[in-house]
């Protein structure tokens, strides 16, 4: 198990590397550049900036140099926020995309878990059809329609939850965000676990073990719903890293300083360095995500373990 | 046999731990009557001499002040200094200065503090956006403590005006030295205006509070100000009608209509210091020598329609270059300006046949915008009225803001491009510069040897009133040759809390919280 975490460990750094280099080949193929603006500036003072940030020196050289800083845990200033450095900008960001993505993600699971798994034992019931076409419709309205119409109904009409992030204190303003967020997920995680609840009841251990006189209640919580989680684990994975990623309509819609906000911003505004910085960060994180998912089912499958 | 699902669920333990541990960033307890603005931008920096937008010199407003400053409505009032008296030849300005003036830590503001500002300004190692803003100043001097002294290199009967901008702030240079670069930071800016910053959220909210040691502020009302970074314009809005903030920076196109029946009473639109185009390429074919083509084209426009039913917030449609109304100028029409527009599409159509175009060779040509509603829903009616009347149909081409600014100002792939200026300050040659030889702001690649000379002519004279005839007249050149078409005027667009009062609607948008106070309680 500790040989099989090391060699998937070591695999992830190469990985690493190439993302870093892709990026920042894209990053600077981009046209325009973090200092082109609207307002122009004359050559002069744009020559200064690019001098000031090391934007005159070949690419291959600005790569060497930048590497060498992140290496040493440096990620260099923010172009676009020049008072912040990208660290301090992912310092304040990653905390609170972290505890969205964590809440929608608990909250997926809880809900899209126990629905889907509700589903499953009642197959073709009402009940089941129901939650499914939620789970459909949960999953074909995008974010950006659901959230507006979220802040419409219980902020703005009822005034119930703020509608946005900066104007208020307390956990209420987690409410909007993390169920929008979550909204998708839960659909998905509903379906999964029906269709996977549904193949695990209809196998040759589970008609044993109701042969002999197990309730269904201990069935499913001790048989049933441990195989049946396999999928939904593996989904876990790319989930979470939707999650991070994708919670940027949300971020922009409720004015969450998260770091998919910046993410965007940054890549509108040509800064190069707080993007460089969110992809490596995010890069590390989804592979580390998948190690972590790996190395679960190692444990939840004995199978994958002996391979 | 339970040991898997124990797994996931140390797991999601795991993870409720790692929630709880990040704790929030919650903001600190509000003090005092709190005004909350809405910023449709970030600014880049706090830090006057690396700010470039007009969402930074916003903020900056509140927290800084230079030596003139603007009434509720607009007009140049003193500002740190008290009077200022100007030589005869235009070219010396001698500014007293307030005693009382003080930073946000109590340090006096002196003469030399405006003279450190500037010349940290025009360092080259600053490189400061705003470099040549105050490139007409040939010296500046502190003759004491409260008496500055500028001279010019030429007159510049603007002076006065840029001097409003957070560019000219003076600069406190005790904390320059001590904090160096970030200076500008929540804990370490020390300002001179109403208000001191207080924490900065990136992405969140700027929160300022009030300047005790400010030399007016008796007169300041409101003792927070909440800047609220909201960046999607629909999202603004219904933080607005949530009861979330008092101010908003605009109304969605989309909602205006609504929003003028349903809030009217709160709707404040007003003219704006701004000009939406669309510009030519004149530096490749089709349009480089060719001003008929260039004048068919930007004829067979209907601007009327376009503001009225296209943009639809009381625009109005542009038949010169320079905004109407800014101090001592009439801007000179486009030749066509008087017609009706039936009468304006014969002649394009004529133009346009004797360019070498027709229905069987029609032209074929790109315009190319930034996404955004507006610009496509304006592309469109332009592409249609083309159509209709030339009988030609342009490609439309969407691009990325920064795609089209690199493509803009390389001068290559574009043919037809929208672009717009927002003024500095009020006087025409703040929009005129912008077509001179070399501006790098001259986007359509513009090369007059009259309209140059007219300009220089221009800026070397003292006299207003002959100055006022040279820009008209570079105008007037520079209209017949048709290096852009203005298309219209912005107007600027805010709802305003009903409680608020002290809101003056003038031409540079610029609203000042220090003005700004709430109805006292019925």
């Amino acid at each position: 198990m500790l040989r099989y975490t090391l060699l998937r460990l070591a695999g992830a750094i190469p990985t690493l590397l190439l993302v870093i280099a892709l990026a920042f080949l894209m990053v600077h193929a981009a046209p325009g550049g973090p200092f082109s603006n609207e307002r122009a500036a004359s050559p002069e003072v744009l020559e200064n900036l690019e001098k000031h940030y090391r934007l005159d020196e070949p690419l291959p050289q600005q790569f060497v140099h930048y590497l060498g800083n992140v290496i040493r845990g440096d990620f260099g200033p923010s172009y676009r926020y020049v008072d912040y450095t990208v660290s301090e900008l992912i310092a304040i960001g990653f905390p609170l995309s972290l505890q969205l993505g964590a809440l929608a993600m608990m909250l997926a699971l809880l809900v899209g878990v126990s629905a889907g798994t509700a589903a499953a034992l009642r197959q073709d019931s009402l009940l089941d059809r129901a939650l499914m076409s939620f789970a459909m419709t949960g999953i074909s309205i995008p974010v950006f329609v659901v959230a507006p119409v979220l802040v419409l109904l219980l902020s703005v009409k009822l005034q119930w939850l703020p509608a946005g992030w900066s104007g208020s204190n307390g956990a209420a303003k987690f409410i909007l965000p993390v169920v929008t967020l979550a909204l998708p997920q839960i659909a998905y995680v509903a379906r999964l676990t029906r269709a996977s609840v549904i193949d695990v009841l209809s196998r040759d251990f589970v008609r044993t073990a109701r042969a002999q006189g197990l309730a269904t209640k201990t069935l499913v919580r001790v048989h049933v719903l441990r195989p049946a989680m396999l999928p939904v684990l593996s989904y876990l994975g790319p989930a979470i890293a939707a999650i991070l990623t994708g919670s940027v309509v949300v971020e922009e819609v409720f004015g969450i300083p998260g770091l998919g906000q910046f993410f965007v911003r940054g890549a509108l505004n040509r800064d190069y360095t707080l993007v460089l910085g969110i992809v490596i960060l995010y890069a590390s994180l989804v592979i580390a995500m998948n190690l972590l998912v790996d190395i679960l089912y190692g444990v939840l499958d004995p199978r994958v373990r002996q391979r | 046999m339970l040991c898997g699902m124990k797994k996931i669920s140390i797991w999601l333990l795991a993870t409720l731990l790692i929630v709880a541990g990040c704790g929030g960033n919650d903001n600190a307890e509000e003090y005092g009557s709190v005004l909350k603005r809405a910023l449709p931008t970030e600014p880049e920096s706090l830090d006057a001499h690396k700010a470039r937008s007009i969402q930074a010199a916003d903020v900056l407003r509140d927290l800084g002040e230079g030596l003139v400053t603007h009434s509720p409505g607009g007009e140049l009032i003193p500002g740190t200094a008290s009077s200022w008296e100007i030589s005869e030849d235009g070219l010396t300005y001698t500014f007293s200065l307030r005693p009382e003036a003080r930073w946000s830590n109590g340090d006096p503001v002196t003469a030399q503090d405006f003279v450190t500002g500037m010349e940290r300004l025009v360092d080259p190692a600053t490189a400061a956006f705003y470099a040549e803003f105050l490139s007409d100043i040939a010296e500046v001097g502190a003759l004491d403590d409260h008496t500055l002294v500028i001279k010019l290199a030429r007159p510049t009967p603007y002076l006065l005006s840029l001097l409003t901008h957070p560019a000219a702030y003076p600069m406190h240079a005790p904390s320059l030295a001590e904090h160096g670069d970030s200076f500008a930071r929540p804990g370490n800016l020390v300002s001179n205006g109403a208000y001191v910053l207080n924490a900065w959220i990136p992405g969140s909210i700027i929160v300022l509070r009030r300047n005790e040691h400010y030399w007016n502020n008796a007169a300041t009302a409101i003792d927070e100000v909440q800047h609220h970074i909201i960046v999607q314009e629909t999202a603004e809005l219904a933080r607005y009608r949530a009861g979330e903030i008092h101010i908003t920076s605009v109304v969605p196109p989309e909602n205006f209509a609504q929003v003028r029946d349903e809030m009217g009473d709160q709707l404040r639109v007003a003219p704006y210091l701004g000009i939406y185009y669309y510009g030519y390429n004149l530096t490749k074919p089709p349009f480089k020598d060719n001003p008929k083509l260039r004048q068919a084209l930007s004829m067979a426009i209907d601007r009327e329609l376009i503001v009225e039913r296209v943009t639809g917030r009381g625009e109005a449609p542009a038949y010169s270059w320079v905004r109407p109304g800014m101090s001592n100028y009439e801007p000179p029409q486009l030749s066509y300006a008087a017609l009706t527009q039936d009468e304006r599409n014969q002649i394009a159509r004529r133009l346009y046949v004797e360019a070498g175009y027709s229905e069987d060779n029609p032209l074929d040509v790109e315009i190319r915008y930034n996404t955004s509603d507006t610009h496509q829903r304006v592309a469109l009616a332009i592409q249609s009225m083309w159509q209709e009347v030339l009988g030609f149909e342009a490609t439309l081409i969407n691009e990325e803001f920064q795609v089209l600014l690199a493509n803009m100002r390389e001068q290559e792939v574009t043919q037809v491009f929208r672009s717009s200026w927002i003024g500095d300050y009020d006087d025409a040659h703040d929009f005129l510069k912008n077509l001179q030889t070399g501006n790098p702001m001259n986007m359509p690649g513009y090369s007059s040897e009259q309209y140059d000379s007219l300009m220089t002519r221009a800026a070397l004279q003292v006299d207003p009133e002959r100055r006022r005839l040279y820009l008209e007249e570079a105008e007037r050149v520079m209209l017949a040759d048709h290096p852009t078409i203005p298309i219209y005027f912005y107007v600027s667009k805010h709802l305003i809390h009903p409680d608020i009062e002290g809101w003056g609607d003038n031409v540079l948008d610029y609203h000042y919280s220090q003005h700004l106070s709430f109805k006292a309680a019925e």
